[in-house]
């Protein structure tokens, strides 16, 4: 796989090191992701992989150490984080959408402000990407009457919309009915398929193993182990691997 | 269990266990009426000592409520609404403002915000209102205009006041909305402006909307405390008018009017702000 990887990885962490106070949550995190490529992240609540997630865009800050997109080095002070984030898309556990905006509102405020698109061309965008998550005949509904599962998808059409280079995702089934899980999974499935660049914190061992192409196990605060998901969920190396796993498929 | 199993009870029925339930409906049963008789006593008494005759005459004196209309309305219930409405406006835009200085990032902007809040919060709204009225136009020689043929100086007296009460409530407003909606905002390439504008601002406008009319109501209440400002005939307000004519003769009656006024602005505007936050429900 490194082989076959362009030059200039989508994201790169070198010795990624993130404190709140005292506690040191991110030990020197060396990560890298192809463009096009699919890395999960699992491991235990704690490990420090939302935060990991998190200073992708710098929505944390980093204490120590560097993160780059494309080559460029985001946590460089004279860095532009707003031209950053905007190729960036993120999607969050809570879905975050606008509640006192409708569906289509949440869709295209960030491409008028950001993108300075027109509202009609927005909207086509909005609907367009409302379409491909499965969602065009809610445009007119307000999030707070959508189901989790379809805030979810509207989400990531809103991060979608602002046509982003990679995407990240920090749990974004963990707060969804399980019934609901399927369709969040099917439309991020979609998109790797698409060819995205795709972050992936998760839960989901089944979607790690389908789709991601390497899996990456972090465990207090440090890359455990890492891999193809066939290497890495089903042949654990390391002990805390092997009990994380146990653990998690006991269920 | 045992008890209740070797009743060999019908279905449906209540073991004895469960008796109970009926001494407690009794016992509550008896209070409601203990109740409505102490209350019935009371009305009953009033109504036999008091001596009804004069104090229709002293509070509802239907000749004299008659001579009030119009100048109550077109005058007197006018020019309170027009004191409120404005230092309400004026309020809102002190109170946002100092609410961004003190969430500002920058320390004397956050001082700034600070002793304005303390200062016209900890003092007596009478005391602001004589000091803006009286003591600034002659030290500084300012001539505050008129609006809608309001004097401004109450206006601005008490736009300072209500300005430092609602900071604090729309910061709290602001302080609110989940910080998810900023990251939201921010991870899509929003700057900080942006985000303030278009998503923290309107959500906080919702959340703070029953405080913010709770102000409005004290506000209204509070341009009562204007009459100290010598007012002429055509710039008093509900109560300033009211007293006036109150005390040609001694009689309640005004008072009673202006009181009725009041209340008649001020159910409506809670009533109001009831039907507003169910609408707002559904876009929270």
């Amino acid at each position: 796989m490194t082989a076959t990887a362009p030059s200039t990885p989508a994201i790169e962490f070198r010795g990624l090191r993130k404190s709140f106070g005292t506690n040191e949550v991110l030990k020197g995190i060396d990560l890298t992701v192809a463009p096009q490529h699919v890395v999960c992240v699992i491991g235990a609540s704690g490990s420090g992989k939302s935060t990991l997630l998190r200073c992708t865009n710098r929505l944390e800050e980093p204490t120590g150490g560097s993160v780059l997109i494309d080559g460029i080095d985001i946590t460089h002070p004279d860095c532009d984080l707003d031209l950053v984030r905007r190729n960036i898309g993120m999607v969050f556990q809570q879905f975050n959408l606008f509640p006192h905006l409708k569906v289509l509102g949440n869709v295209t405020l960030a491409q008028r402000l950001v993108l300075r698109r027109s509202e009609e061309e927005a909207q086509q965008v909005a609907r367009d990407m409302l379409e491909r998550v499965g969602l065009s005949e809610k445009a007119d509904a307000f999030p707070s009457q959508l189901s989790g599962g379809q805030q979810q998808r509207v989400a990531i059409a809103r991060a979608l919309a602002m046509n982003p280079q990679m995407m990240l995702f920090d749990e974004a089934t963990s707060a969804l009915d399980p019934e609901l899980v399927g369709d969040v999974l099917e439309v991020m499935r979609q998109l790797a398929r698409d060819g995205m660049t795709m972050l992936v914190v998760t839960h989901e061992m089944g979607f790690a193993r389908r789709v991601a192409d390497r899996v990456v196990f972090m465990d207090q605060g440090v890359i455990c182990e890492q891999g193809p998901p066939e290497q890495v969920l089903e042949h654990p190396e390391t002990p805390r691997l092997q009990q994380f796993l146990e653990q998690v498929l006991e269920h | 269990m045992t008890d209740i199993a070797t009743e060999q009870l019908g279905d449906g029925d209540v073991p004895e266990l469960y008796r109970s339930g009926r001494a407690k409906r009794n016992r509550s049963r008896n209070f409601r009426i203990a109740a409505y008789a102490v209350g019935l006593t009371v009305i009953v008494s009033v109504g036999l000592f008091a001596d009804w005759a004069k104090i229709a005459d002293s509070y509802f004196d239907l000749e004299r409520a008659k001579a009030l209309f119009p100048d109550i309305i077109t005058i007197a219930a006018k020019n309170t609404i027009v004191y409120t409405v404005f230092a309400f406006i004026g309020g809102v835009i002190l109170g946002t403002s100092a609410a961004l200085l003190r969430l500002s990032s920058i320390r004397p902007y956050r001082w700034v915000a600070s002793i304005y809040i303390e200062i016209f919060r900890g003092l007596p709204a009478l005391l602001t209102i004589i000091f803006v009225g009286f003591i600034t136009p002659i030290a500084l020689g300012i001539r505050f205009p008129k609006v809608l043929g309001v004097p401004t100086a109450g206006i601005v007296a008490l736009a300072l006041v209500a300005g430092a009460y609602l900071a604090e409530t729309i910061r709290a407003g602001i302080e609110g909305v989940p910080k998810g909606q900023v990251e939201a905002a921010r991870s899509l390439g929003m700057t900080h402006g942006q985000t303030l504008r278009k998503v923290v601002i309107p959500q906080a406008f919702r959340i703070v909307i029953p405080p913010l009319t709770n102000e409005l109501v004290l506000l209204l209440k509070d341009t009562a405390l204007l009459s100290v400002l010598g007012v002429t005939p055509l710039t008093k307000e509900l109560t300033a008018f009211a007293r006036a004519e109150g005390s040609k003769g001694f009689n309640g009656t005004p008072l009673v009017i202006a009181g009725l006024l009041y209340l008649a602005i001020t159910i409506p505007l809670t009533r109001l702000v009831a039907v507003l936050e169910r609408r707002n429900k559904q876009a929270r």
